[in-house]
């Protein structure tokens, strides 16, 4: 069985006539990687959000359905979300320092984030979430733990929001931009961070990206989306070396390389 | 002045005045030197009493009608650096000469004046404009404030600037949110164009855009030096995108520049172990996926406690004795090629 069947889903936002992503599909099976990639407004966040459930401002998924182990997630209740999310299905955002209560400790609320999905003590908690952060390897975890977001560095961060999504090995990790804010030598952490999360866990991923080589590298499967329709599927090598749609060559074409086009001579 | 300082005067011999444009402009010959930084330094207050080196010692020269790209990570000091070419912040020590005058000393109508000459294009451009202008009014405000065109002729100059940058010219009466990122960012190079400037200084000026808008704005400045002669001044961290359009790169690591190569030379005679491993770290579409990628482990320390000897010491794999006890000045290897490494 497929970990997660999207069925050709539309999703509007409002009173938009207009749906912002049309008779989206995607099958996943357990620990692959799917990248999907696309320029800013093609409706590739849209897809993620509406797995979890957490359209923004009036969206909604208005045809399809999309199953998770077999089990429709268009029509849970609010607690039924409750438990799946954070716990099977979680998600890692482009800026966790964003998600991140800037007033609060990172332990405080990660003991928090622990006690509402698991029945164990703040004691116990808190060295759950230091053996995640040390696992994420982010050196001396108790030390991040007194921390407040601001005293962490963007890469620190995010190492931070990995480990909280990975705290209770969830199924499917879904993120959103995950390396977007941060430098390339950061980036290129965080992305081999993520990969090891599947050898690790066996979780599967969905990334969403707009930096092709990233996706690329990561993906087992890469959907290319624009004006809110995959215009592009496949294999990684598929897409990479025999794009057939024209939307796709135009985009790797842009993309810039080392040793690729010259501007200037 | 420091011992470090001495030194670096020693290989860098760069006296105030001419002769340290002339010394300099012998690095890429045949091109004229407009603006050059001499040992610029810029130092901000910290808490607890202590000092942040956002800028240590920065030597570099921008040449007529050639692009000199900086790259580095976050925190490097590279936007400090070229709001100091702009004249938003005033070097703590060292000089900015441009046509020979030192702009860092200007004050009142002759800074003002100076302005003119070095305009600058924001990362973003939907928070670099009023949203309450209209693009006619942005694009001329620059020439309205030096009183160089009269109100009756605004409108053919602001749609002369709109087709510069390759805009209809019936967007000169639209707003700013009635267009998208690269529209808008065209808005952003047709304002710094308004007042023919000789540098034009791009801060992350292609970052918030699609890759392929991207590809067009590049194309657009790199028309634009070709007709009007200008200089760019651009700061990326993307090292792909800098190198392709780049004459001269300088790598930052740290407030140092750690390597000033030539934008061909990137991809094939990068020396400096922070410059190969910012290399190493790049996601290419042609590259080989099933090659784990390479990347230096830890993070670059604050610059509040940058490490004695060389900044990068603590992550560089190929640190030596020597590397944390002396700082490494910037040696010429090669043809406008330049390292700050004790291993050259």
């Amino acid at each position: 069985m497929d970990l997660l069947n999207i069925q050709d889903i539309s999703v509007k936002y409002g009173k938009n006539p207009k749906p912002t992503i049309e008779h989206f599909n995607l099958d996943m099976k357990e620990g692959e990687v799917v990248s999907v990639v696309g320029e800013s407004g093609s409706g590739k966040t849209t897809v993620i959000r509406a797995v979890l459930g957490l359209l923004p401002g009036g969206g909604q998924v208005t045809d399809g359905d999309i199953l998770f182990e077999g089990r429709s997630l268009l029509k849970l209740s609010k607690n039924e979300w409750r438990d799946l999310r954070g716990s099977k299905v979680s998600m890692i955002f482009q800026d966790s320092g964003a998600m991140i209560n800037p007033i609060r400790k990172i332990g405080a609320q990660y003991v928090e984030y622990i006690r509402t999905h698991e029945k164990i003590s703040k004691k116990d908690a808190f060295d759950k979430g230091v053996e995640m952060l040390e696992r994420m390897r982010l050196p001396d975890g108790r030390n991040i733990m007194n921390s407040y977001p601001f005293q962490l560095s963007g890469g620190m961060r995010q190492r931070v929001g990995i480990a909280m999504a990975m705290t209770f090995s969830p199924k499917l990790l879904l993120a959103d931009e995950p390396t977007s804010a941060l430098d390339v030598t950061t980036q290129a952490q965080i992305v081999r961070q993520i990969m090891e999360l599947r050898d690790q866990f066996g979780t599967s991923v969905i990334i969403v990206t707009h930096n092709i080589g990233v996706a690329a590298y990561m993906a087992d499967q890469l959907v290319v989306m624009q004006y809110g329709k995959v215009v592009d599927r496949g294999t990684r090598d598929d897409v990479m070396k025999h794009p057939t749609n024209d939307y796709t060559k135009n985009l790797l074409a842009a993309v810039p390389e080392m040793e690729g086009k010259r501007y200037v001579s | 002045m420091s011992p470090e300082k001495n030194e670096n005067a020693a290989v860098n011999p760069m006296p105030d005045g001419s002769a340290g444009a002339d010394y300099m402009s012998e690095k890429e010959t045949g091109h004229e030197a407009i603006l050059t930084a001499c040992h610029v330094t810029k130092q901000f207050p910290a808490s607890g009493g202590r000092t942040l080196k956002a800028c240590n010692d920065i030597n570099l020269t921008v040449y007529r009608g050639r692009t000199l790209g900086i790259v580095g990570e976050s925190g490097c000091g590279k936007s400090t650096f070229v709001k100091m070419i702009v004249q938003m912040f005033q070097p703590t020590e060292g000089q900015i000469l441009f046509d020979g005058k030192d702009i860092t000393k200007l004050k009142g109508e002759e800074l003002r004046q100076s302005r003119k000459k070095i305009q600058m294009v924001f990362q973003d451009p939907a928070a670099a404009f009023s949203p309450k202008m209209k693009i006619i009014d942005i694009v001329t405000e620059p020439l309205m404030n030096f009183k160089l065109i009269k109100r009756s002729e605004r409108e053919a100059k602001a749609k002369e600037l709109l087709r510069m940058v390759e805009l209809p010219e019936d967007f000169i009466y639209r707003y700013p949110h009635n267009m998208s990122g690269g529209q808008r960012q065209r808005v952003g190079i047709a304002r710094a164009l308004a007042l023919e400037p000789e540098i034009i200084v791009c801060d992350e000026a292609t970052s918030a855009l699609d890759v392929s808008v991207q590809d067009r704005i590049i194309e657009l400045l790199v028309k634009l030096q070709k007709e009007k002669g200008i200089s760019f001044v651009f700061i990326c961290h993307d090292m792909a995108l800098v190198q392709s359009f780049a004459h001269q790169l300088a790598v930052m690591y740290l407030g140092n520049i750690v390597e000033v190569l030539s934008g061909s030379e990137v991809a094939t005679n990068a020396q400096h172990p922070y410059t190969q491993a910012m290399l190493g770290a790049i996601f290419s579409t042609k590259m080989d996926f099933t090659k784990k990628i390479e990347s230096i482990e830890s993070e670059a320390p604050s610059p509040v406690d940058a490490p004695p000897g060389c900044p990068f010491q603590n992550r560089c794999d190929r640190c030596m004795e020597i590397c944390k006890k002396e700082k490494p000045s910037l040696k010429t290897i090669g043809k406008g090629h330049e390292v700050a490494c004790h291993l050259f």
